[in-house]
């Protein structure tokens, strides 16, 4: 175990000291102390080492993440593991906006809630928030899987494609195009795997299944209206 | 971009300890907002005497004899402190639309930042650093301030453009954001009597803010309006004489976070603004929801 105090030793060499390691297969341990809100941490990995912050972080914490593992025991800013591509984020607090957003691969964990913009534009990612979420989240959503274990704020999943959200609470609004959808046998397992794999103490009988209604997918003269 | 802080001491004992504290989370928020910076303090009640803080280009030659020429105009007590480019007048009670009336005959350059019982502003372009060490704040107590550190966006960087801005007695707003129908709003509140001095965005909304407390609303209920009433990005914090609150636009897009524990209420940009305040590791911390007012009391 390696142990960091970004206060002392900075952001620089924190980062560059980890992506020393990006293309090696050798798993280490690192923890990371006192990050007292800094932006950045643990950004562009790409090998399989744990990271665990000890404490809460500001914007972009674990951003761009391939195969690393980065545990924040605490909160994070806005813009948590953006862009992640693989490997597992765990947030054991609350994240701020953007969370996940444009994500490719990999699993993002928030133990306490999201708030705005959770999964905007995400790419193949899998998110599983313990809380709530705000308003906005999965905007443009392409691909993946965003699951709520709370509610949903505003205009869930707007002009979404074909990623699916699975919410367990209330949905406040849902965004265009965005419809319930029947919940069949394939859509229980993949949210069984992925409850399982978040230590999500949920049912999956217990979700509504939400996703596109295809209807955005052409231009349709008939909508110029809404335009 | 720009960085708010904000505290709001709920432990006398805190007190003394206040610009100190705000201080340390404005310096940290200088990233944010490098141009210019600004604190409005809540400090002593000034024991029955109305206060002003003023601020000149040209301090030296303003404030000099500025008290003796006031009291004159006034026929009342008037004291002087200067700090650097501002000065707080006090002067009797009641006298304050007066003694604006003279100092725009007295001193045609002088600029007034604020005027109540216990709210003083103090803002100057510059790092947020610099602008804390010309003013002392760190020597400055009371029992609740906000700050604002200013990168610019809708008007020019200068010290009438730099926040808080006040435009009711002991009322002060700081703003993250951006309004888009300030023009429009500057319009129909100077119609209506309101005075706004600047071509900033920031305090059309603060403007705003006064002229529906002045027609009968509660500080709760003029936030509640500004959703409705004010077009564009925003994360406010206001200060009353006893109070604090704080309101984002539905979209909140702007961050903000917010710490409360039994000895204060503290608001930063960033929870990086923050992770000094003590018991912060304990403290019930969380981001305000979009359109939905905070307010404490004292």
């Amino acid at each position: 175990m390696q142990t960091y105090d970004l206060e002392a030793n900075g952001l620089r060499g924190l980062n560059s000291a980890l992506q020393e390691l990006n293309g090696s297969t050798n798993k280490t341990a690192w923890e990371i102390v006192n990050p007292k809100g800094s932006h950045a941490i643990a950004v562009g990995l790409n090998s399989p080492v744990e990271v665990t912050v000890k404490g809460s972080t500001g914007y972009y914490c674990a951003g761009m993440n391939q195969q690393a593992t980065v545990r924040v025991e605490g909160s994070v800013g806005p813009g948590v593991a953006e862009n992640m591509m693989s490997g597992t984020v765990i947030v054991d607090g609350d994240a701020s906006q953007y969370a996940g957003a444009t994500g490719h691969g990999g699993l993002l964990v928030i133990k306490g809630n999201a708030s705005s913009r959770c999964g905007i534009s995400m790419k193949g990612i899998d998110i599983v928030v313990h809380g709530n979420i705000g308003h906005m989240c999965a905007f443009m959503a392409q691909a993946g899987n965003l699951v709520v274990l709370g509610d949903a704020g505003d205009a869930l999943g707007d002009s979404c494609y074909e990623a699916r959200f699975f919410v367990r609470g209330s949905v406040k609004s849902l965004g265009a195009d965005c419809i319930e959808k029947e919940m069949r046998p394939e859509h229980i397992e993949i949210l069984k795997d992925l409850l399982a794999r978040a230590g999500a103490d949920a049912k999956p009988e217990e979700f509504k299944r939400y996703g596109s209604a295809r209807k955005l997918y052409n231009f349709d003269v008939d909508n110029a209206q809404a335009y | 971009m720009c960085g708010i802080v904000g505290l709001f001491l709920k432990d006398k004992s805190l007190e003394p300890k206040l610009g100190d504290m705000l201080t340390d989370m404005l310096i940290t928020m200088t990233d944010r907002g490098p141009d210019s910076a600004g604190i409005a303090i809540y400090g002593a009640d000034s024991s029955g005497r109305a206060k002003l803080t003023v601020q000149s280009d040209a301090p030296e030659e303003a404030f000099d004899g500025l008290d003796g020429a006031l009291a004159e105009a006034l026929s009342g007590d008037v004291s002087i402190r200067v700090i650097d480019t501002h000065a707080v007048l006090e002067l009797p009670a009641g006298k304050e639309e007066e003694a604006r009336a003279a100092l725009a005959e007295l001193r045609p350059g002088l600029r007034v930042m604020s005027a109540g019982d216990t709210i003083e502003i103090y803002k100057e372009v510059g790092l947020p650093e610099k602008v804390a060490e010309r003013f002392n704040v760190r020597g400055m107590g009371g029992s609740h301030g906000i700050g604002h550190t200013r990168m610019a966006t809708e008007s020019a960087v200068t010290t009438e453009g730099a926040h808080p801005f006040s435009t009711g007695s002991d009322q002060c707003l700081v703003h993250n954001g951006s309004l888009s129908n300030h023009n429009a709003l500057r319009r129909k509140l100077r119609r209506e009597g309101v005075r706004i001095e600047s071509q900033n965005d920031t305090e059309v909304g603060a403007a705003y803010l006064t002229w529906k407390m002045q027609n009968g609303a509660s500080l709760g209920e003029a936030l509640e309006s500004s959703l409705e009433d004010l077009d564009g990005f925003f994360t406010f914090v206001v200060g009353t004489k006893d109070g604090f609150g704080v309101v984002r636009d539905p979209i909140a897009c702007k961050p903000a976070v917010m710490a409360e524990t039994d000895q204060y209420v503290a608001f930063g940009s960033e929870y990086r603004a923050l992770v000094n305040l003590p018991g912060i590791e304990d403290a019930r911390v969380w981001e305000p929801e979009p359109a939905t007012v905070y307010f404490w009391n004292h």
